[in-house]
């Protein structure tokens, strides 16, 4: 009896740790099928290259997501060329540096960051950063990569920042205990031994970060200006792959080219992010030294 | 006799209320091996991390009295140029997670400006006084790979790479073999010839293998300090003798 009730028990358990792969393989699946539609009637390099993304133009409509593409790749590295160094810098400060007081300050804070809802930092990058922007930088408008960029960077930090944190943290006192043995001081313990120690937990953070601002939708739709153009820099005006989506996809006729073509968009996304994860698993192992 | 290498003058140290160290106070000689030994919780590891203002990252920890390096007051130098010159290795071997090159560099490259071919020689000067060498093919490897008495050596190794007057270890065999334990403690005895060693053990055997000079500690106060063959012969104190007999420990 007993051994009848673990075996059902160790099938419930296994056809629901199944269900979620089942799931996920799904929507995969889903996206792919419609996605691979497009290329009926466009082909994937003109896909994939053509800087041009009209597809409601009546004499031949267009669906190169190049820019598209390049808009979501200079928005993200944007954003994480501020989020990582100073996620990593506030984490190592909030662990080695601060003194409680200001730990107990901080922590409850960036959490709280977390859970503002992205429509109400995108009210912020309208009203605050973009005029900022244009005021300062003396630009046509506040509207572009840039302000993105920033708006992603606060949504990344707080989970690059608790996710550094708790690495830093997992380190082996004995290292730092080793390396103030040596001589060395806060700072070259910090730098030469803590975080090199914790390398593989920080690149973690720092991809898991970077999945958060590559699908984040609603901000960088807000605030980005949604131009379609190739952009050449922070300064232009860009549309990204999730805001095309969010954009176009409710009043497009279902089964349509352009409906194939959102979902070749999607597809795109998912597989951008598939490849991050894959890359931060591979970067992180290589660091990963076996701990005793 | 010449001027002592380290000297405790009426050390107490508190953490938060315990009292730990009552009034020690030891006069530790330079080219000899001495070793504390005590039950566990008799204040060796604390005495000994004193020498090397290791207490400093402790906020709790307080210190009272006076602890000497060559005679200077060590809490009038900067703790960093202090543990250039007192060196230690911890009871667990706790290389970095780095290639074995750069754990030994690790030290060399805080205090010295060097360039790379006096950097190599005296890593690869260092690795050979601990007797590594020859056994590490790679030193581009990690040091995670070693084993736990070649990552022990390799922690005398990053020691003395730097060159210090003084090498304290807080049992550094407690955690090794007992094949690896007599490879370290041949290497202490070499070790002796060039520096001061001042040993925590909690094996009285090791104590008599190696040491010159045995302090007995107890309870937080040092009970009887002396030379090896004689504490072990002829203790002067009643709790040692009983100590050495294993009534208790």
């Amino acid at each position: 009896m007993r051994d009848r009730v673990n075996r059902l028990m160790a099938l419930i358990i296994q056809a629901c740790a199944l269900s979620s792969v089942l799931v996920l393989m799904g929507i995969f699946l889903m996206l792919l099928i419609n996605g691979a539609m497009l290329f009926k009637e466009v082909s994937v390099f003109d896909f994939l290259t053509g800087m041009t993304w009209n597809p409601g133009a009546f004499d031949g409509p267009a669906y190169g997501a190049l820019s598209l593409i390049w808009s979501t790749i200079l928005v993200t590295i944007g954003a994480m060329l501020m989020a990582i160094p100073l996620g990593i810098a506030m984490a190592a400060f909030m662990s080695e540096v601060a003194p409680r007081f200001w730990r107990n300050l901080l922590k409850p804070l960036i959490e709280l960051l977390a859970g503002i809802p992205s429509v109400v930092l995108g009210f912020i990058g309208i009203e605050l950063i973009g005029p900022l922007l244009q005021k300062y930088l003396g630009l046509s408008t506040g509207f572009n990569a840039l302000n993105g960029s920033i708006l992603l960077c606060l949504m990344a930090l707080p989970t690059i920042i608790s996710l550094s944190e708790e690495a830093i943290r997992a380190v082996p006192f004995s290292f730092k205990e080793a390396s103030y043995g040596l001589g060395a001081g806060k700072w070259e313990t910090l730098i030469k031994v803590t975080l090199p120690a914790c390398t593989s937990g920080l690149i973690a953070s720092s991809m898991l970060g970077l999945g958060r601002a590559l699908g984040e939708t609603m901000t960088v739709l807000m605030v980005t200006g949604n131009a379609l153009q190739f952009p050449h820099g922070f300064y232009d005006s860009v549309r990204t792959l999730t805001s095309t989506i969010a954009i176009e996809l409710g009043e497009v006729a279902s089964g349509t080219t352009h409906y194939f073509a959102l979902f070749a968009v999607a597809s795109l996304l998912f597989c951008l992010c598939l490849i991050i994860n894959i890359a931060a698993e591979a970067i992180a192992a290589k660091f990963r030294y076996r701990q005793t | 006799m010449s001027q002592m290498k380290l000297e405790a003058k009426g050390l107490d140290l508190f953490f938060g209320a315990k009292h730990v160290l009552k009034k020690v106070s030891i006069r530790i000689p330079d080219k000899q091996v001495t070793a504390l030994i005590g039950p566990s919780g008799c204040g060796k590891s604390t005495l000994l991390r004193c020498f090397n203002r290791m207490h400093d990252l402790n906020p709790m920890a307080k210190l009272k009295g006076d602890v000497l390096f060559e005679g200077q007051d060590i809490h009038l130098s900067k703790a960093a140029e202090l543990r250039q010159k007192v060196g230690m290795v911890f009871q667990k071997p706790n290389p970095f997670p780095q290639s074995i090159f750069d754990n030994v560099a690790y030290g060399l490259r805080l205090s010295q400006k060097l360039t790379k071919s006096e950097l190599e020689y005296k890593v690869k000067a260092a690795l050979s006084q601990a007797h590594l060498i020859d056994e590490l093919p790679d030193l581009k490897a990690s040091a995670m790979e070693l084993s736990g008495g070649q990552q022990q050596r390799l922690c005398i190794a990053r020691a003395v790479a730097v060159s210090p007057s003084v090498l304290l270890m807080d049992e550094p065999c407690s955690a090794l073999d007992p094949i690896s334990t007599r490879k370290v403690e041949e290497l202490v005895l070499q070790l002796k010839s060039d520096y001061c060693v001042v040993i925590v053990t909690h094996n009285m055997q090791q104590a008599k293998r190696v040491s010159d000079l045995t302090a007995f500690m107890y309870m937080g106060e040092l009970i009887e300090f002396s030379e090896t063959r004689q504490l072990f012969d002829k203790a002067s104190h009643e709790l040692t003798r009983n100590y050495l007999e294993g009534s208790f420990g």
